[in-house]
């Protein structure tokens, strides 16, 4: 903008960098998140995100295979295998005791006693011999340290879909997003037309209601609802939720709608009234089709926030699988599963993957919304 | 997949319902209020008098039943004890602000009303004035808006896992102790550290909202007249003194919407700290004591004190924007 003579080239360098900064301050912790959600889950535990290209050191503990595979090989009993259930891997050293599970390179043959012997080759194939055939159920415990390459899957994904209960979370989400979205807007649109062109006793007291309830905390709201919506036999459910997003919602759909009418052109409604226009056509037929930018804000608004939504959620349905979200799903995941990054990564990558969508697609009416939508 | 179906009846039908509603009441005030024959002008002006009433019932009805009825009853709950019942006066309130925990919650609060909006706000002012400087700036300041749309669900799992700490002797996959140790430091348990987890909290909100104060500031900057950015070039004003002396005292309206507007989101915090702590290690907030008394213990007196505390927190903005509303509106 100052783009004026004197404007020195190393300011400008400073902008580009300060700028560069923040975008990588605010973009980072969700890309790691979405980098984790992919990686191979003992990767992932084991090292860092942003080591995820490149191959990684771990320590693996393993087992041979038991008794029942071994095999009479001239005068010695054989078990043969691979120590990585993929097959594919490399052998930094290895051991057969938790305390010295580095004790040996690859190649290496280690005595187990009793005549007993294991040799692990750099591959990860092993040969475990013995002169008397072996007894019992488990293989021999032993301790590699791997260098494996990065491996990317969609497992995590699958595992929170199917198992975890993400995927049913994620219809249930939808469920409680598209009633809660489409009918505060339908309500909505005709107050704000009242509100807007209609003259009537008490209008500018109620545009001051809707203001003022634009800020009551939903928090005051819960308990009485609850017990009201018990009482009338509602109970929890889809239905009870709705209607709690609906009410919440409407004070800013209202007052978003409102300001947006009322600016549209005074000639064109005066007109058509005059040439004898219903209120009801001037509506339907007029500023209905004009307000779409505003309705097409606040749809987005509504949609995001019932979709990232967790109080309303947890107050108005119940926890079965029926009806919990995927917010929920997530917070209950984030007590039991605390540690496993696999399932928390992948599963709010699912939960964040369908506002991501929206944003990027309808920016433009979402910024339009939040210039119309703060009170000034 | 029957639940889609109920999903989908249920928009069918409650837009269906709406739009009966407006159309059919409509249709029958019309009927009543005929715009010929010998009464017409009456029939006009009383048409008009009934018929914003339609507009409007619906949703006078589901905001008072919703909202304004709320405020009451729990002013009216807060005033009995757990089973709504019996009358204790200000018995719960009393209680309350003899309680430690209620105590470090309004404490945290207050540390979370400074903090918060002040720095979305700071960060949201700088970043709105660099990136419209810059060719990029639009691709910057999307990506910088894209937390607006992440759940604070979805945000907590983020920042735990950047918070992650282990054992010293084991490799750390959290970003911030991996930058920690790699600078020679211990790993610390960020979020269990009492008083200064409340940082490491506040800094997802920030994250979140930083987007929507440089949006609303960067149209602001916008809108500034050129002649005065130019005036004070020609003086020989330096950028900074351009930025701070002449641009800013111009948008100090939109800074106290922005401001007003983070405020009321801070006080109303629930869900961060309900997934990364529940309040454990000092960093309980008004909203999530509320609703652990509430839906936790089940004590509705006490869970209702608690909300309306909150409500009298919010009073002062809430008289404020109808204020100035008011004013814009005449």
């Amino acid at each position: 903008m100052e783009g004026h003579a004197g404007q020195k080239a190393s300011l400008t360098w400073a902008v580009h960098i300060a700028v560069a900064v923040l975008v990588v301050l605010w973009t980072v912790p969700t890309f790691g998140l979405l980098v984790s959600s992919l990686r191979d889950k003992d990767q992932l535990a084991a090292t860092g995100w942003w080591t995820a290209l490149s191959a990684s050191e771990q320590t693996l503990s393993a087992r041979t295979e038991g008794p029942e595979a071994q095999q009479k090989e001239g005068d010695l009993w054989i078990v043969r295998g691979n120590v990585f259930d993929s097959g594919a891997g490399q052998i930094a050293s290895w051991g057969t005791s938790s305390r010295a599970p580095a004790a040996y390179q690859p190649g290496d043959t280690a005595d187990l006693g009793k005549g007993e012997s294991l040799t692990v080759e750099e591959t990860g194939d092993y040969v475990l011999a013995s002169a008397a055939e072996m007894t019992g159920s488990r293989g021999q415990r032993l301790f590699v340290q791997s260098v494996v390459p990065p491996r990317f899957t969609l497992d995590n994904y699958r595992t929170v879909i199917g198992a975890e209960g993400i995927g049913r979370s994620f219809l249930n989400t939808f469920t409680v997003t598209i009633p809660a979205t489409v009918i505060p807007i339908l309500v909505a649109a005709f107050a704000a037309y009242a509100l807007a062109w209609m003259r009537f006793p008490g209008r500018a007291l109620l545009i001051a209601c809707v203001v003022g309830l634009l800020v009551v905390p939903l928090q005051l709201s819960l308990i009485p609802l609850l017990r009201f919506h018990n009482a009338i036999g509602l109970g929890k459910g889809y239905f009870g939720i709705w209607l709690a997003h609906t009410g919440f919602g409407l004070p800013l759909a209202i007052y978003l709608l409102r300001n947006y009418m009322a600016g549209l052109p005074k000639d064109i409604i005066e007109g058509a009234r005059v040439d004898g226009a219903t209120d009801f056509q001037i509506f339907r037929k007029i500023v209905l089709p004009l307000s779409f930018p505003a309705l097409a804000s606040f749809a987005i608004f509504q949609f995001l926030w019932t979709w990232n939504d967790l109080l309303v959620a947890k107050v108005f349905l119940g926890t079965g699988d029926s009806q919990l979200v995927m917010t929920g799903r997530i917070v209950e995941l984030l007590g039991s599963r605390g540690g496993n990054w696999e399932i928390l990564t992948a599963a709010a990558f699912l939960s964040i993957a369908v506002p991501l969508v929206v944003f990027f697609a309808m920016q433009k009416y979402l910024v339009r919304g939040l210039l119309a939508g703060s009170v000034k | 997949m029957g639940q889609i179906l109920y999903a989908a009846a249920t928009i069918v039908v409650g837009v269906f319902l709406c739009v009966a509603y407006f159309w059919g009441s409509n249709a029958v005030l019309d009927r009543l209020c005929p715009m010929k024959g010998p009464e017409a002008a009456a029939n006009v002006r009383r048409a008009n008098a009934i018929r914003p009433w339609l507009f409007l019932g619906p949703s006078i009805l589901v905001l008072s039943l919703y909202l304004v009825y709320p405020v009451f009853n729990s002013i009216w709950l807060s005033l009995h004890d757990s089973s709504g019942q019996d009358f204790v006066g200000l018995g719960n309130y009393v209680w309350l602000f003899g309680d430690a925990k209620f105590l470090e919650s309004v404490r945290n609060n207050l540390l979370w009303l400074v903090f918060v909006p002040a720095m979305a706000t700071f960060f949201g002012l700088v970043a709105a004035a660099l990136t419209d400087r810059i060719k990029w700036g639009n691709a910057a300041k999307s990506l910088i808006f894209m937390p607006m749309a992440i759940s604070f669900v979805g945000a907590a799992v983020i920042w735990k896992f950047v918070y992650d700490y282990r054992g010293a002797d084991q490799e750390q996959i959290g970003l911030l102790n991996a930058i920690v140790t790699g600078l020679g430091g211990d790993p610390v348990a960020w979020i269990t550290v009492p008083f200064w987890n409340n940082f490491f909290l506040m800094v997802i909100l920030v994250w979140i909202q930083t987007g929507f104060a440089m949006v609303i500031l960067s149209a602001a900057l916008r809108g500034i007249p050129e002649e005065t950015v130019e005036a004070a070039i020609l003086d020989g004003a330096n950028p900074f003194q351009i930025f701070w002396r002449i641009k800013i005292p111009q948008i100090w309206g939109t800074i106290a919407v922005v401001w007003t507007t983070i405020t009321i989101l801070v006080l109303k915090i629930f869900d961060i700290v309900f997934a990364m702590t529940n309040g454990q290690w000092g960093s309980q907030v008004l909203a999530n004591m509320m609703y652990d008394w509430s839906f936790r213990a089940g004590d509705f007196g006490r869970g209702s004190a608690i909300a309306v505390i909150l409500m009298l927190a919010v009073t002062p903005i809430m008289v404020w924007n109808i204020r100035n509303a008011r004013k814009e509106g005449q």
